[in-house]
């Protein structure tokens, strides 16, 4: 035991001697933290939206005004042609445009079925999803309420009267804050990144500048050697989870209603699955560059698969299945279901299990697959 | 000539001679397209509910009936008490607990009306704007149910999605890996190899070769120029093939664009490595300075018009913001010269800008 101590003395000390680690540690992943809580938004705050009103109406008018009074619809062109409004949407000057046919108004009052177009700017389609959605319940609520002052009879009064009211109230996040979302998940990428990036990169270093040679004679154990290897790292994550969490109760005000002990439990569990990965990649590189490489490649798979920026539920089925041996995806959605609703162990429990054994497996791979001859 | 050639020819072997970076540099693309096309994707695909019913009567069974037979909502839980709505929560089993009132039948008679009430898991903002619209329309829908006839017909709302009618997520990502994989292995890449020379001290040696530095530079980065020619025809090959994106424009201005955006990315690696005295730094700054800002702030994962105006200014000069767009509008919407000279040309101030930038830095004398 005395002999790893000493291992994890000698690591920190050469790991902190390097004068750019440590604001490499603290600073850099708070500005991460910073600009990807900012930048990764799939809020729609505005649309650009231009009417094609051949009705000219005062119903159309008023239809018109009821896109233009709402916050999210920017009005920023009325065409008069189709092919203008086609070249709205080709310049990107506009992300929806709604076609209001002549005859809207009459057709109305006469109850005849009639139609309004909605052309979306669908390349992004979630977006172009989400503006007709809005769009359509817009229309769907106007053409209610025109059709209640149309047949204002008094039977018919007496039925608007009726009806379901719909209340609804988001829970964990009233305002649907898209920042409360993000702040939990991208800072457990963080941790899982650097540490991984660090310990792939670390006995790789100690290959390229040779001094790998010397701990291969030194008289210490395999696991012992490993053990020296994975356990500052261990604690360098703790500490920028411990960092991360500061910076984003400062900083951001991130609700932190569960038990944080069980967070630093499950982010132990899960670097130690990481820890193994780095080790592994360290063991198959002859580069620093080439771990680099190989660590990014995992990185970038384990980051779009993890459900950080796009729900796990909406992945096809083989994609889901893949999500289990993925550390990053079970730390992100711990930290959100702690942090965020304060869900206790019993509620991660399966996440639990699924990162212990990938935990036990990852590690065994590590020491076996580690010689300690050349 | 022939020395030219033979410097050409032994930069390749330094690319062949590390298979596990060409491996990824070839391999990346294809799998971030892949996963990009098949499992990343806002679509939303249905979520699980429960339902707290307290009226338990012909109406409310009804109208659970409806929100399953939606193909929206999948429920799995029928809750006895409100207490059980947080436990279903935390445990994320659900993402929408459906509260029904006692008295919920009362809406079927003229002049009494009923509150039904939605709890939603904001945790993530998206997907509870989503149920909520979508329940908003099927508690619409059944109420007008057996009136309809007495009512004026609903407007007919025709959607019509532009250019990407059945709302993939991949036609955004083409061009976005694209961006990545160009700026990787053209920025990056060459960056590296040179900070390498520098760093082994055979820069030395090519500096004394009597071919001009302008050749030196050339020979290095043309092996570059053709990897990310390949490079952006196989996700191209990929994204049409594969994912069935189109490719309305013109095939040869597509790749005019692609090869203006790699002469500006060649020419930020020069100049990150006339900076950069080792691999390490090179590779941090490249990072850093160039792959964080494609993936962020290139309107590729996230849009730009919903970030701080501070983030939208910086977008302004991430000339892979400009790349994305240029490739959109030729292979989605198929528009011509005239639509797309305003990025175009910014590109290829910008591309112009760097090669004289890296052209003044680059230094035939080491110090």
């Amino acid at each position: 035991m005395r002999t790893v101590l000493i291992l994890v003395k000698k690591e920190l000390l050469q790991i902190f001697r390097n004068k750019s680690m440590l604001p490499l540690l603290t600073v850099i992943p708070i500005v991460q933290l910073i600009l990807l809580s900012y930048a990764a938004s799939n809020e729609v705050t505005a649309l650009n939206l231009a009417v094609l009103d051949e009705d000219q109406s005062t119903s159309s008018h008023r239809l018109t005004h009821k896109f233009t009074a709402s916050d999210l619809f920017i009005l920023k062109a009325t065409p008069t042609s189709n092919e203008e409004a086609m070249a709205l949407i080709e310049m990107d000057k506009v992300d929806l445009v709604i076609r209001i046919p002549s005859q809207f108004e009459t057709g109305f009052l006469k109850r005849e079925k009639t139609s309004i177009q909605l052309l979306a700017n669908a390349i992004n389609g979630a977006k172009g999803g989400l503006a007709s959605g809005y769009a359509s319940a817009v229309i769907q609520d106007f053409g209610k309420n025109l059709s209640l002052e149309s047949l204002a009879s008094p039977q018919q009064e007496s039925m608007r009267q009726g009806g379901i009211e719909m209340t609804y109230s988001n829970w964990y996040n009233p305002s649907l804050d898209y920042k409360v979302f993000m702040v939990p998940g991208i800072l457990g990428v963080l941790v899982i990144i650097l540490t991984l990036i660090l310990s792939a990169m670390n006995i790789v270093r100690e290959r390229e500048i040779g001094t790998i040679e010397q701990l291969n004679v030194s008289p210490i154990k395999k696991y012992q050697f490993i053990l020296g290897k994975l356990l500052p790292f261990l604690l360098i994550g703790l500490g920028l989870l411990a960092v991360g969490l500061l910076a984003g109760k400062l900083i951001f005000n991130t609700p932190m209603v569960g038990n944080l002990g069980l967070v630093f439990l499950f982010c132990t569990v899960d670097l130690i699955v990481v820890l193994g990965l780095g080790l592994l990649i360290s063991t198959f590189a002859d580069t620093q560059q080439q771990a680099m490489f190989i660590a990014w490649f995992f990185m970038m798979i384990f980051i779009l698969m993890s459900g950080l920026f796009t729900p796990i539920e909406s992945m096809p089925e083989w994609a889901q299945w893949l999500t289990y041996p993925n550390p990053i995806a079970h730390f992100v959605s711990v930290m959100r279901l702690v942090l965020l609703k304060g869900s206790d162990l019993a509620d991660v429990g399966q996440h639990f299990w699924t990162v212990g054994l990938l935990a036990i497996a990852f590690s065994s791979l590590a020491v076996v697959s580690y010689r300690k001859t050349a | 000539m022939k020395v030219f050639w033979a410097f050409i020819k032994k930069e390749f072997f330094h690319i062949l001679r590390d298979r596990r970076t060409l491996f990824i540099l070839i391999g990346m693309p294809i799998v971030q397209i892949l996963i990009f096309g098949y499992a990343v994707t806002n679509e939303f695909k249905g979520a699980n509910i429960a339902v707290y019913d307290q009226a338990q009567d012909e109406s409310s069974l009804d109208f659970i009936h409806q929100l399953q037979a939606s193909g929206h909502f999948q429920l799995v839980q029928n809750l006895q008490s409100p207490g059980e709505i947080e436990a279903a929560f935390q445990s994320a089993a659900i993402k929408m607990a459906v509260v029904i009132p006692a008295n919920f039948g009362q809406h079927l008679y003229p002049g009494q009306s009923t509150q039904l009430q939605l709890l939603t898991d904001g945790t993530d903002p998206n997907t509870a704007v989503t149920l909520t619209q979508y329940a908003g329309l099927i508690i619409q829908q059944f109420q007008h149910q057996g009136r309809a006839e007495r009512q004026a017909p609903p407007i007919l709302v025709e959607n019509k999605m532009v250019y990407n009618p059945a709302l993939k997520s991949v036609y955004l990502f083409v061009p976005g890996v694209m961006a990545l994989i160009l700026m990787l292995v053209s920025a990056m890449m060459t960056s590296l190899t040179i900070a390498r020379e520098k760093e082994l001290g055979t820069m030395e040696l090519l500096l004394v070769s009597p071919l001009p530095p302008f050749l030196i530079i050339a020979g290095k980065v043309i092996p570059y120029i053709i990897l990310s020619l390949l490079n952006a025809l196989l996700i191209l090959g990929v994204g049409v093939y594969v994912f069935g994106v189109p490719l309305i424009g013109s095939f040869w201005l597509l790749i005019g664009v692609c090869m203006l955006f790699i002469v500006l990315a060649l020419a930020l690696g020069i100049l990150i490595s006339t900076k950069a005295e080792t691999q390490q730094a090179a590779m941090l700054v490249s990072l850093m300075g160039l792959m964080m800002p494609t993936i962020l702030l290139s309107g590729f994962l996230f849009p730009i018009e919903s970030m701080p105006l501070l983030l939208q200014w910086i977008s302004k000069i991430i000339p892979a913001k400009y790349f994305i767009l240029l490739l959109k509008d030729i292979m989605l919407k198929g528009s011509g010269w005239y639509y797309i000279w305003t990025e175009s040309l910014v590109l290829f101030g910008m591309a112009f800008f760097l090669l004289m930038a890296s052209w003044k830095n680059f230094k035939i004398r080491l110090t």
